[in-house]
Parts: C-alpha cells; structure tokens; sequence
C-alpha cells in the first residue's frame, strides 16, 4: 500500500517537473486567429520548434465573425489574424491593426510585386499576403452543355439550370456578382442603379435552389445543384472528387480575394508576430499552405515548392482576356441599403 | 394542497440549510440567464455602430426598423415593414406544424411504452432515447444525405420501379418539417409518456364498463388527466422549433430566413445590426413568454 502511495506521488512529481520544464523551454508565445482548416499543423510546429515559442490558435468561420469577435472584447489576446481583402481595409478603418515599421520585416522583398501596393493596403503597412484566389461559378458539364462564360448562367440561367443553382451565402459575394452582371460600380450611390440591383436579385431567386458557402463544392459533387457560386481551389478539389463540374470564367469579370496575415493592435506578443510573418514569407513554408489549400500564394518562388499540378489547373489559370475584381468596401449609406437588399431577398 | 397540513411531507432534515439549496440554481440564471437578457434589452435601446457594437444613445431605431417600412433609401413616408413578420410567422407556422406532426406520432408511442409491462417499458424509453446520443448537426446532415435526389431512398424506390423520377424534397419546406419533426419527437414523447405512467388504467376499464367507446374514453378520460404531459410536450417542441436553424439551412436550403438565421446575421454576418438583433430576439422572446402564459392562465382556470 504504502510502496503504491510512493510510487504515485514520484509519477505525479515526475508529471509537475515536465510541465514545468515544458513551460519554461517555449521562449515565448504567439496567438493566432486564423480561418478553419487553412494552415497545415506541420507548418505550426516548424514555427514552434525554430523560434521556441509556444504557438496557440483559435479558430474563425467567416470575416464578419471575426471583427464581430475581436470587436466584442478580445483585441488583445490575438497577435495576428488573416483577414480577406476588403476585411484588412474595414479593420484598419476601425483602428483595429497595428503599423508594421519599414525594414521590421527581414523577407518583406519576397511579396511578389503585384501584391505590395495593393487598393486595401497601400504599401502592405499592416499586413502580408497569405493565399490568394478568385470567386466565381461552376457546372455540372453533364447537365448543360453550352457556353458558360457569362454571368447569366447565375441571373438568367438556361432551362437546364433553372431551379437548380446554389448561391453562396455571403452578402459582399453574391450583390458583387451582381453588379458585375449589370455593369454596375460596386457599391453604387446611384438610386437607379441600387434599384436595379434590388430587382435582378428578387426576381433571380425562383431560379436558385440554395444559398450556402461551406456546402458550395458538396452540393456540387453530390448532384443537389447543377451550378453554383463557388471559390476556385473549392472547385478544383470538386473535381479531384470526381464531379464533371467546369469552373467558369465569366466575361462581366470575376471576384478575386486574398487572405492576408494582419499584425494585430495591442498584440500581447508583437515580436513573435513579426517573427511569424517573416516566417510566412518564406517561399517554402507559404507554399505549403498553398499545397495544402489550393489556393496561390503572393510570394516570390513560392512556385517552386508548390505541387506541379496546381500550375497546370484550369481553376487557378484565368484567361487573360477576363479581369478579376477585389469586393469593394461600401460607405455606411449604402452599405444599409445593401443590408436591406440582401434580407428582403432572403425574406 | 391539503398535505401540507399533515406536517409530514415537509422534512425538517435540511431545515437549517434549506434557504440555500436553491442558491446555485439563482446564481446560475442570474448570471448566465438574466444578466445577459437583460444587455440584450439595454443593447436594443441603443444605437447602432457601423460593422459591429453599440453606440451608448438612446434609441428606438432597431424597433422602428422592424415595423416601419421606409422604402430601399429610407426616404419614403412610413408604410408597414413586412419582411420581418413574414420570417416570424414562417418560423411561428414551421414550429406550429412541427408540434402537431409531433403530438400526432408522439402520443400513440408514449401511450404504447407506457403500457408495456415495467421490464420492457424502461427499455422503450432507452431506446427513445437514442437519438440523442449523436449530435444533432450529424443527423441532420445525414438525413440530407438520405432524402437528397441522388440519395439512397430515391435510388431505391427508382430501383424497385416504385417511381420514375426521384421525389424532390431537398430544398423544400417538407424537408424542413421532416426536420424539426425529427429532432424534436422525443421531446413530445418522454413528458406524455410520464403522464399516461401515473394515470390510473382501471378509469378507463371503468368507462368500459359503464358503456362508454374507446373514442369516449380516450377524449373525455384519458386526454384531460394527460393534459398537463401533453401541454408540456407541446411546448417542449414548440419553443426550440421557433428558433431552430439547423433544419431550416441544411434540408431548406437556406433561401429565406428564419428567426434563428435573421438574429445570427444581425451579430454575426455583414449586416452587423447588434440592436437589431437585440430586438429581434426581444421580441421572440415577448412571444414566447406570451404563448407560457397563456398556457399558465388556462391550467389556472382548470383548477378552480
């Protein structure tokens, strides 16, 4: 009995030392907010083990959850995020992001020059570029076989397709397609116009099955819609899954968005943020989000570390004589009347 | 009533402590009941910050917005606002059928398991219980699986020949009745079943006897001493219907908006409205507290 008791207390003494020892080992801390599923925990633990610092991460599923969260208290606790494009705009509007001082990052010469001066950071003053894409449409190719370069597919859908499309269910997505399909400026202060946009929705929902984002490549692959609204590397693992779907690119233009890592303000551990960033930077390390997301990155020979396939993917390869738009950010009026828009097409 | 003036059903065992048995139970609601209820009150008198929280004004603009109508620019002159009552009546119709499926499947079962001999009767009431031991996203998610145009049943009944095109029901109210149906059978089930348990099986042996017909039993001796269980199951279904959003986004589709979906887009989507949401969810709550009551009044007014 009493040989039991000793044994038990060394085990639990042996345990406390470890923890201990485990706590003091890490160097530091870093606290990330990040999307679902959007960085390879190998990836994580090759930052932990060559900084020594203890890596945590929460987790978020959409833009809007995210500022909704950070804005309801928990600014502080994060040290960087990965905001989408038109997010790190509304972000450094609400003062929620920190000033990343030049030459602070070593591998800042790596972002490809195309994504340094980019229309929602001018001169990347708060954030990097994560992974980037585009939005736009896919289908079913055993149910309609013609020409799907044009966004009537979505707001004028052939026969075959009527009743059977799938939307995404994001507001800045869907009334951005919109306003592609009309020709429109996005976030028109136009009366006309706004009007105009308010009727093509109502009078396009009869011809939609659904309204869902996480589900877009399911309902594909599956069958329980023909066409839908759906994100690139989304689609080409539809088709790695085996569905005869084509990913379109529309003629009106398409939706491009880039996820971007963020240095939040009050970061309880802003070196290690810097650090991490830098890290990102590196071409191998951001191409193994890219292999593991399908997306692209926005840094200089990351191609070289990427899957061969993925250069080759008709998902990531637009035809140059389509252009690609960023959501644009609305001002608070019309901002409202899009909120309007959008709850009386859901009413 | 009367017991009480016995003195034995009152134990004295606890009586110095017993002012504190209820004391977790009032921290409980009273930190993580109604000081939260009672932000969401203060939050739908404010005004709205752009993207997300409150600016410390007082206001009636989430109330007014929710009733009054003012056009896409709001610079016409004031007219109903109909889109909000649609959604709460759509969500008020969607709970109401839910019930009434419910209590229509739910009172024969209960009525069965609890006339089973006590060894199998227990078993019954296990296996009801069984549902609840898979979360309810996974079932749901399952039974798309099931009812969607490609799924099993449809591919079977295409099979057998029993029919020539698939029967179409993702996507569509019936496949959100189903649903709700479903998720919340056992809610109807357990609290009839405990009521038809206690009742007395020689009373309706006794309406036998004296001439009456099952129809006559079952409406003027039975259903008004299993009132109380039924009423019970009533609201047990109807309340998480009203505010279910599960069903409504996986087998609906997720084309118009529900209650539940409406207030989580005020907190959590781009719409960003908190006093919106706020009131929206007051008055959910108003309607709730109304229907309860109305409930109250009519068992007092079977008591007397």
């Amino acid at each position: 009995m009493l040989n039991m008791f000793t044994q038990r207390k060394t085990l639990a003494l042996l345990f406390a030392a470890t923890f201990t020892a485990g706590q003091a080992q890490a160097d530091g801390k870093l606290s990330i907010y990040h999307w679902f599923e959007y960085i390879p925990q190998e990836l994580l633990d090759k930052f932990s083990a060559e900084h020594d610092v203890e890596v945590t991460m929460d987790t978020y599923d959409s833009n809007e959850s995210m500022l909704a969260s950070l804005k309801a208290g928990k600014m502080g606790s994060y040290d960087v995020a990965v905001p989408g494009d038109y997010m790190v705009d509304i972000m450094a509007k609400e003062g929620l992001l920190d000033t990343i001082a030049e030459g602070e990052l070593a591998n800042k010469g790596n972002i490809e020059a195309q994504w340094l001066n980019v229309p929602f950071d001018d001169g990347r003053q708060h954030s990097i570029p994560y992974q980037w894409g585009s939005t736009s449409f896919s289908v079913n190719r055993d149910v309609y076989k013609g020409d799907i370069s044009s966004t009537d597919i979505l707001f004028n859908p052939p026969e075959e397709l009527a009743g059977k499309i799938n939307m995404l269910d994001s507001q800045g997505e869907v009334l951005a397609m919109a306003a592609l399909h009309l020709g429109i400026p996005q976030c028109s202060t136009d009366k006309d116009q706004l009007k105009a946009l308010d009727s093509l929705l109502s009078s396009s929902k009869e011809n939609w099955a659904s309204f869902g984002s996480d589900m877009a490549k399911d309902v594909l692959v599956s069958g329980d819609a023909a066409a839908g609204m759906i994100y690139n590397g989304f689609s080409a693992k539809g088709r790695a899954e085996g569905a005869n779907i084509e990913y379109a690119y529309p003629k009106q233009g398409y939706i491009v968005w880039m996820d971007n890592v963020v240095l939040l303000k009050d970061a309880p551990n802003r070196e290690n943020a810097i650090k991490f960033m830098d890290f990102m930077l590196e071409p191998e390390n951001i191409a193994a989000v890219t292999n593991y997301a399908q997306y692209a990155a926005g840094v200089k020979g990351a191609g070289e570390f990427t899957d061969p396939a993925l250069a080759t993917s008709p998902e990531s390869n637009p035809p140059a004589d389509v252009s690609g738009v960023f959501i644009a950010v609305c001002d608070q009026a019309t901002q409202e009347v899009y909120d309007k828009i959008w709850t009386r097409l859901r009413k | 009533m009367a017991a009480i003036g016995s003195g034995k059903t009152v134990s004295s065992t606890y009586a110095p402590v017993r002012g504190w048995l209820l004391l977790p139970t009032w921290l409980t609601i009273g930190i993580f009941m109604l000081m939260p209820l009672g932000v969401m009150l203060v939050y739908s008198f404010l005004t709205k910050e752009f993207r997300g929280g409150v600016l410390w004004e007082f206001s009636f603009a989430a109330y007014d917005q929710f009733i009054f109508d003012r056009g896409l620019f709001g610079d016409e002159a004031p007219s109903i606002e109909w889109t909000y009552i649609t959604i709460f009546f759509r969500s008020l119709v969607h709970a109401l059928i839910a019930t009434f499926f419910c209590l229509l499947i739910g009172f024969p079962t209960a009525y069965y398991i609890a006339t089973r001999p006590t060894g199998s009767r227990y078993l019954w009431v296990y296996l009801i219980t069984i549902p609840y031991w898979v979360n309810l996203l996974i079932r749901t998610v399952s039974m798309k699986f099931l009812i969607r145009d490609n799924g099993p049943i449809n591919q079977a009944l295409l099979n057998m020949g029993v029919i020539d095109a698939p029967i179409h029901l993702i996507n569509t109210n019936v496949a959100v009745q189903l649903g709700l149906f479903y998720s919340y059978l056992p809610f109807m089930v357990l609290p009839i079943y405990a009521a038809v348990e206690r009742y007395n099986i020689s009373l309706s042996e006794a309406g036998a006897d004296l001439y009456a017909g099952r129809w006559t039993i079952l409406r003027t001796i039975l259903l008004p001493v299993v009132k109380p269980g039924i009423i019970a199951g009533c609201i047990l279904v109807f309340v998480p219907s009203l505010g279910a959003f599960l069903a409504p986004d996986l087998l609906g589709g997720a084309k118009t908006f529900m209650i539940g979906s409406l207030i989580e887009e005020q907190f959590k989507g781009t719409a960003s409205n908190w006093p919106f949401g706020a009131a929206a969810s007051m008055i959910l709550l108003s309607i709730i507290l109304a229907v309860l009551m109305l409930y109250a009044r009519s068992q007092a007014r079977g008591q007397v």
